[in-house]
């Protein structure tokens, strides 16, 4: 039922319908997030760094919520943008391996991918990098709801 | 035996140890967190703002906010237990602690976040447990709710590695 790839025109429409998700979240606007790509069943969402999110004062390292805060958005921007077209979705659990510190100073860059959904749960595993291409600074993996309106 | 200490000089010394350790952080400031002191133990409140939003239509905290609101309880917990004994015999001067003298704080290795119902727009509290608190690496596990103790919204829990003690 679902093809590998779709028509300019989709695409189209889920670009635009990813960066108003974004622009109507106000803890994403208070993060400064910012949609890079969507394409079927993945996002990628990056947030500046910012001296308000700092969690280690000693280093300027960035905190693992704000982390988490990228990480959840860019793995519910990734179900919605799920060629089954979910109507809503929430997060039902969300594990982060923290691998190493985000180098202070350097946008923080997140790829979700939705890789398995079902009628009525997405399964995302997603990675976060900062600027340096030392590998990722987190992983996680996540169950989202999904919502598809009138249950079938 | 020796003669309890004034009320006014324990309250003040551990408030003064909270508040820096708490304070120096400014994520914890931008989350508008603060913290609940009975004796030794923590409460975590996230007091509500608009910013924290990350459903408007229902309306519901972001799920990174409550990930993050419990990631922090965890860790100032875990880090004020590892404070309080220093503090209590006195090798700690809590009247020149600054975030700068402070300990290290502990390093998330991992945190798993599990979603129970949606945070509505009001405060939030979280209590952390340490299940395991060893030398270099502990287990916390940790309670978010709002207006029922006995209802969670979120629970947690993290494995965290310990700073030096060297120095």
């Amino acid at each position: 039922m679902t093809q590998a790839t779709d028509t300019d025109a989709q695409a189209e429409q889920r670009d635009a319908a990813a960066q108003q998700f974004i622009a109507a979240l106000p803890h994403c606007r208070a993060l400064q997030m910012r949609v890079e790509e969507v394409s079927a069943g993945v996002a990628v969402l990056s947030m500046p760094w910012s001296e308000d999110l700092v969690g280690d004062p000693a280093t300027g390292v960035v905190h693992g919520g704000a982390v988490s805060a990228l990480m959840d958005t860019c793995g519910g921007a990734a179900v919605l943008c799920h060629p089954t077209a979910p109507l809503s979705t929430a997060t039902m659990d969300l594990r982060i391996d923290y691998m190493r510190a985000a180098k202070p100073r350097q946008r923080i860059t997140a790829r979700a991918t939705c890789h398995h959904v079902t009628r009525s749960v997405a399964f995302v595993r997603a990675e976060a990098f900062d600027e340096d291409g030392d590998g990722p600074v987190a992983v996680a993996n996540g169950a989202f709801t999904l919502d598809r309106g009138s249950s079938a | 035996m020796k003669r309890p200490e004034p009320i006014q000089v324990v309250k003040q010394r551990r408030d003064a140890a909270l508040t820096a350790l708490v304070g120096g952080v400014p994520y914890i400031r931008f989350l508008g967190i603060s913290f609940d002191r009975r004796g030794d133990e923590l409460t975590g409140v996230l007091n509500y703002s608009d910013k924290l939003i990350g459903n408007p239509v229902l309306p519901a905290l972001h799920g990174g906010v409550t990930a993050a609101f419990l990631e922090v309880t965890a860790i100032v917990t875990l880090s004020w237990s590892m404070l309080w004994d220093d503090l209590e015999s006195g090798a700690l001067d809590a009247e020149h602690l600054t975030p700068t003298t402070l300990p290290r704080l502990p390093k998330t290795i991992d945190f798993s976040v599990d979603y129970l119902r949606s945070g509505l727009p009001r405060d939030a509290y979280a209590r952390a447990r340490l299940n395991r608190s060893g030398r270099r690496y502990a287990s916390v596990h940790v309670e978010g709710w709002q207006d029922n103790r006995d209802r969670l919204f979120a629970q947690a829990t993290g494995h965290f590695l310990m700073p030096r003690r060297d120095g």
